[in-house]
């Protein structure tokens, strides 16, 4: 079940009780900047549902004028959704390392998936890729690393 | 933006990049601690103190016939490095130079993983550790000039340990100058001294910055712990014209848990 959900007005509204379920740790023992990746996750998610709804709304709506809102507010909406996917590219270089591989590319997209997500992941694992969510450099433990 | 005010810099997403890349390649070699010790984290920025599990019984109560006790925790300490690094460096970073100078990052890292190493095996009283030599129960064996007899001092380190009932394999942490020695010596036969000690301990060898002499320590597991906030981070301060004055920075706290699992050196 969700917590919150967009109104076509782009107003959030949570269910009553069902706060914050966007979260599947405790809160408290999360990190700021997790939390923060995690709002902007859900957020993500409602702006792809939202696009979906008015992509629904449009198919069936005859009346031109109430069309031409609609769209207007579908392209809101992809605004919405394209700075959140951007704000979590920024923030996870593996994430932007393989969407670069595959956004904006043509040709096979599945293809392009798995080579893009093969070489991302080899060349993290070579560097030492950084914790979700973080700025710090992602040493972390070296146990093995003599 | 988080507390390292990253996004304020006048540095580009490529200079971050070789920046970062940088300070892990400088960093990674001397962090001997995180190659021996158990790790725990990274809990983030505001992770302040650790839980031991413990309570102090407190003199005074707030009432009559009241006792009181207070928890006692381990409060994570901050090590920061600053550095300066020129912007026509940065602007030649971005223009594509490999080779740009980037040598007060270099030894920043040098200087937080020295600190990092040293809190973790001599202590570091005003950031409340007790290190793992220090805290051992096991007199220091006595390293000497002859390079040849290290094997029998490490030997002699393990049987300790054995005869402690601490169990390998176990690792073993040289300074730098120790490291150097090693490295150096062929025994009769022309055997390297390395593989002999490696051979003897079981398990990692490593050179280790901060290390006055060597320990030798179990690597079982559950004996030492290395609990971090904020991992090695680098961070920006301010800038003007000719550079920006940027850190290295992280959050940390070190607790041995088996004061018999470890012989120093000396």
């Amino acid at each position: 079940m969700r917590a919150a959900r967009v109104t076509f007005s782009g107003v959030l509204c949570h269910d009553a009780g069902m706060g914050f379920d966007q979260y599947h740790e405790p809160p408290e023992e999360l990190p700021d900047g997790t939390r923060t990746f995690a709002r902007l996750c859900a957020s993500l998610t409602e702006e792809a549902e939202a696009i979906g709804w008015y992509e629904q709304r449009l198919a069936v709506e005859p009346e031109r004028e109430a069309r031409a809102i609609m769209r207007d507010a579908q392209g809101e909406e992809f605004k919405h959704f394209s700075m959140n996917l951007e704000f979590l590219l920024r923030r996870t270089p593996l994430w932007r390392e393989i969407a670069q591989g595959i956004l904006f590319q043509e040709g096979d997209i599945v293809e392009h998936g798995e080579e893009s997500e093969e070489e991302a992941t080899e060349g993290a694992a070579e560097r030492g890729s950084a914790v979700h969510g973080s700025t710090s450099l992602g040493i972390g433990s070296l146990r093995g690393a003599e | 933006m988080n507390h390292l005010l990253r996004e304020h810099a006048p540095i580009t997403d490529r200079g971050w990049a070789v920046i970062d890349e940088e300070a892990r390649g400088r960093l990674t070699p001397a962090l001997a601690a995180r190659k021996l010790v158990d790790f725990a984290g990274p809990y983030g920025w505001e992770h302040s103190a650790t839980n031991l599990g413990r309570a102090r019984v407190l003199a005074d109560a707030p009432a009559e016939g009241v006792t009181a006790e207070q928890r006692r925790v381990l409060a994570l300490a901050e090590l920061y490095v600053p550095f300066s690094l020129a912007r026509s460096e940065l602007r030649d970073v971005d223009r594509g130079a490999e080779d740009a100078d980037l040598g007060a990052l270099d030894e920043a890292a040098r200087r937080i993983a020295t600190a990092e190493n040293r809190a973790v095996f001599h202590g570091w009283r005003d950031g409340g550790i007790t290190g793992i030599a220090e805290a051992s129960v096991h007199d220091a064996i006595p390293l000497g000039e002859d390079c040849e007899r290290y094997p029998r001092h490490v030997a002699r380190a393990v049987q300790a340990l054995l005869s402690a009932g601490v169990g390998g394999p176990y690792g073993l942490a040289l300074g730098p100058e120790v490291y150097t020695h090693v490295l150096e010596t062929t025994e009769h036969g022309g055997y390297p001294l390395f593989d002999h000690l490696r051979e003897i301990i079981g398990g990692p060898l490593v050179w280790a910055p901060g290390v006055q002499g060597a320990v030798v320590l179990s690597q079982r597991g559950g004996d030492f712990l290395l609990e971090v906030g904020e991992d090695l981070s680098v961070g920006y301060d301010r800038h003007d014209a000719g550079a920006v004055e940027l850190y290295l920075l992280e959050s940390f706290t070190f607790r041995v848990a088996t004061n018999d699992a470890a012989v120093a050196l000396t």
